[in-house]
């Protein structure tokens, strides 16, 4: 590491022997795995050597922290240099809050209408939508309860699957077979909520995420009721007051409507669904925490025992954030279910349920503003790279290391506290425990 | 009675190879409380690198297998070990002073990262290994039904033993098992008292990534086919073993990794292999609900 304060030429030597081991342990980890290929083709030597590759990598490395020593950690502070650097426009983000909201509301409401919302940027928009609807139904349980919950994509799949069930077998319609679906991924919630109730943290964690496989490998095994890996396709459309979004549907939205029949009415339609159905959780969410029950959650999060000890009910406490939580995950689900038309099993594995906890994490427990924010980093970025498929999920699993290195409390650091003394101050997230406030 | 032996064994080989993850989980939640997300994918790396190098040195002329196992065994551990270490201090080290839920998050980021660059590097289908060892002895045999004890299981239970011996003789024996148990007591106090934690804590990872290697080693030999996806699957039921075991005892973990072994194999054998996975999952739900320090463990003490 560089001396404080010192000329470059002086501290040129350091540099470049700290460069030269991060590039000889870069050289080490890389060897096998980068510098040898297993070729897929069985053959007498299955195996490939690539050297310019390996040198390609370890030269990158090399130069990248020679001149991260040079130029970045100029002596002094070796970390929260990015973070100062970026302060300005986070802070800037946390200090308009008050007026961010609703023009984002107002933006994400006109967005249809643009000039540039073509299906494309429609279709992304819905994704980031269903992101932020989930982040904000797992902000109940991890960010105001304080329950880490690695399982959440159970609730999805439960509320996709009760809708596309649902609607397959008894022809319910969507708007019918939502709160369904709702209820019965609450019931969801309740189930497994219930059996962990003693757990806490990581041991919290690894069973939610046990039961998060144990659903995902029922529904592959039950097949005379999923259909197992094959999944269950023609999943019927939601309907606009009875009227169907489709082409030959009977009644047809543009007919009656005296329309040129598009596609995009669809996609605009469910558009406005998943964006309802998040402003809807968001608004329950924030009310809830007024409530005696929403103090109750952030009481058991800062501190259990003293929960306790108030009188507060920590099992029904706890319970009730699962179900609600969970029943948001279950309208997310149907939705999910609705747009897709087709769902199967693979679409609910664990990687789900880690983007989602990052998005809530990342995004500053706790935090609303921060799930969205988070969920357009993590889920528009992930877009941006669609063309790298296959560096794709890499990059995306560096990201959330770094971002967390980078901001551990998440992008929007400062709470709003939900009970105050004649005026709102933000909370810096330091002042609360377990970082969420 | 002969199908019952022989998934015994079955369960036992299986049970010494969670252990051996297990032990890495362990002492890694043992000393920083934290669960390394990213060991089974740890455990998937050093299978990898076990495969490269075994095709390397049997396409190099090395057939005498002994040798080459040997010799592959240390690579594995050791680069392994590297990758161990390295993704404590990227990952886990800048966030030491933070708040819980803060390495969690970058341990399942780390865990995505390793399997995608696996992916990448090294392409997404399954990778087979020629049988190195085969051949065994036959225990027994009874209406056309031959119990096997292959030479293959041998190994893997010998040297699961033998390194459960050696490494529980590490933590009571030598200064670095001293500094390792006094860090996982009062990491404070022992900083006060001239341990050097970040060091001790970086050797924990080295050990239970080397140990995770000898795992992926065996699991190579054993099933003879690896894809990137193993460490995942593989790492949940070593950490249930790590629980049932009692979290921070070594002795436990590999009594939770036979267990689960057993569970896995038994329940594959007579119920359904479908479910093999729900099995162990539930017996970690259990496990925690009613015995939540596990069978080895010491109870947590609450403080307010």
């Amino acid at each position: 590491m560089a001396v404080p304060g010192t000329e470059l030429s002086t501290r040129l030597p350091g540099a470049l022997k700290d460069a030269a081991i991060a590039a000889f342990i870069a050289l080490a980890l890389f060897v096998f795995l980068i510098g040898i290929r297993t070729v897929d083709a069985a053959g007498v030597f299955p195996l490939r050597a690539r050297p310019w590759l390996l040198a390609v990598f370890v030269g990158a490395i090399f130069t990248g922290r020679l001149a991260l020593n040079l130029f970045w950690w100029n002596g002094s502070e070796t970390s929260g240099t990015l973070a100062k650097a970026l302060a300005p426009v986070t802070g800037l983000a946390e200090r308009s809050a008050r007026w961010l909201a609703p023009a984002l509301i107002a933006f994400a409401a006109f967005l249809p209408f643009m000039p540039f919302a073509d299906r494309y940027v429609l279709d992304v928009s819905i994704m980031v939508l269903t992101y932020i609807m989930l982040g904000w139904g797992l902000n109940v349980v991890v960010g105001l309860a304080g329950l880490l919950d690695l399982g959440y994509v159970a609730f999805y799949a439960v509320g996709a699957y009760s809708y596309a069930l649902i609607a397959t077998h008894f022809g319910l319609s969507f708007w019918v077979s939502l709160p369904l679906a709702g209820l019965l991924a609450a019931l969801w919630g309740i189930i497994l909520g219930f059996p962990v109730l003693r757990l806490r943290g990581d041991y919290l964690a690894i069973v939610t995420l046990a039961f998060g496989e144990m659903i995902r490998i029922i529904l592959i095994n039950w097949y005379s009721l999923t259909n197992g890996p094959d999944g269950i396709s023609r999943i019927p459309r939601p309907s606009f007051f009875g009227l169907q979004l489709t082409r030959n549907g009977e009644p047809s939205f543009h007919e009656y409507f005296g329309l040129t029949y598009s596609p995009l009415q669809r996609i605009t339609y469910l558009f406005y669904i998943i964006l309802a159905l998040a402003l809807l959780t968001n608004f329950v969410t924030k009310r809830l925490r007024n409530l005696p029950i929403g103090r109750a959650w952030e009481a058991l999060r800062e501190d259990e025992i003293a929960c306790r000890s108030l009188g507060i009910n920590t099992r029904n406490t706890k319970l009730t954030a699962f179900a609600i939580g969970a029943m948001f995950g279950g309208f997310a689900g149907s939705f999910f279910a609705t747009r897709q038309g087709f769902i199967s099993p693979e679409s609910f594995t664990f990687i789900e349920s880690a983007i989602i906890l990052a998005i809530v994490v990342l995004g500053g427990m706790g935090s609303q503003i921060g799930v969205v924010v988070a969920a357009v980093v993590m889920i528009g970025g992930f877009e941006l790279f669609r063309e790298l498929e296959q560096f794709r999920m890499l990059m995306f699993g560096a990201a959330m290391v770094a971002i967390m290195i980078w901001r551990p409390r998440g992008l929007i650091t400062a709470r709003e506290p939900s009970v105050y003394l004649k005026e709102k101050k933000p909370v810096s997230a330091d002042l609360v425990q377990e970082g969420h406030g | 009675m002969e199908y019952f032996l022989q998934q015994l064994i079955n369960g036992l080989t299986l049970g010494s190879i969670y252990g051996l993850i297990a032990i890495g989980y362990t002492m890694v939640y043992g000393i920083i409380g934290m669960i390394n997300f990213a060991h089974g994918d740890i455990f998937m790396v050093g299978a990898f690198i076990a495969l490269i190098s075994f095709i390397a040195l049997l396409s190099a002329g090395l057939t005498f297998v002994p040798l080459a196992l040997l010799i592959v065994l240390i690579i594995s551990m050791s680069f392994t070990a590297m990758w161990g270490w390295t993704v404590e201090r990227i990952a886990y080290r800048p966030l030491r002073a933070s708040f819980r839920l803060a390495p969690l998050i970058t341990a399942i980021g780390m865990s995505i990262t390793l399997q995608n660059f696996v992916q990448t590097a090294q392409g997404a289908r399954v990778k087979p290994l020629q049988p190195i060892i085969s051949g065994g002895f036959e225990i027994m045999e009874h209406d056309g039904f031959i119990v096997n004890l292959s030479y293959m299981q041998i190994l893997i239970i010998l040297i699961t033993v033998g390194l459960m011996i050696a490494f529980s003789l590490i933590i009571s024996r030598t200064p670095l098992g001293r500094a390792q148990r006094a860090c996982e007591q009062d990491r404070t106090m022992a900083e006060l008292s001239g341990i050097n934690v970040d060091r001790t804590i970086s050797l924990t990872f080295v050990m239970g990534a080397a140990l995770a290697a000898v795992a992926g080693v065996m699991y190579l030999l054993y099933y003879g086919v690896i894809d990137f996806y193993i460490g995942f699957i593989a790492g949940i039921k070593a950490f249930t073993a790590a629980v049932l075991g009692g979290i921070g005892s070594l002795p436990g973990a590999m009594l939770g990794g036979m267990i689960i072994g057993l569970i896995e194999v038994f329940w594959s054998a007579y119920f359904s292999i479908d479910y093999k996975d729900v099995a162990a999952f539930s017996m970690l739900v259990l496990v925690l609900i009613f015995m939540p320090s596990g069978l080895l463990g010491r109870p947590e003490v609450e403080k307010v």
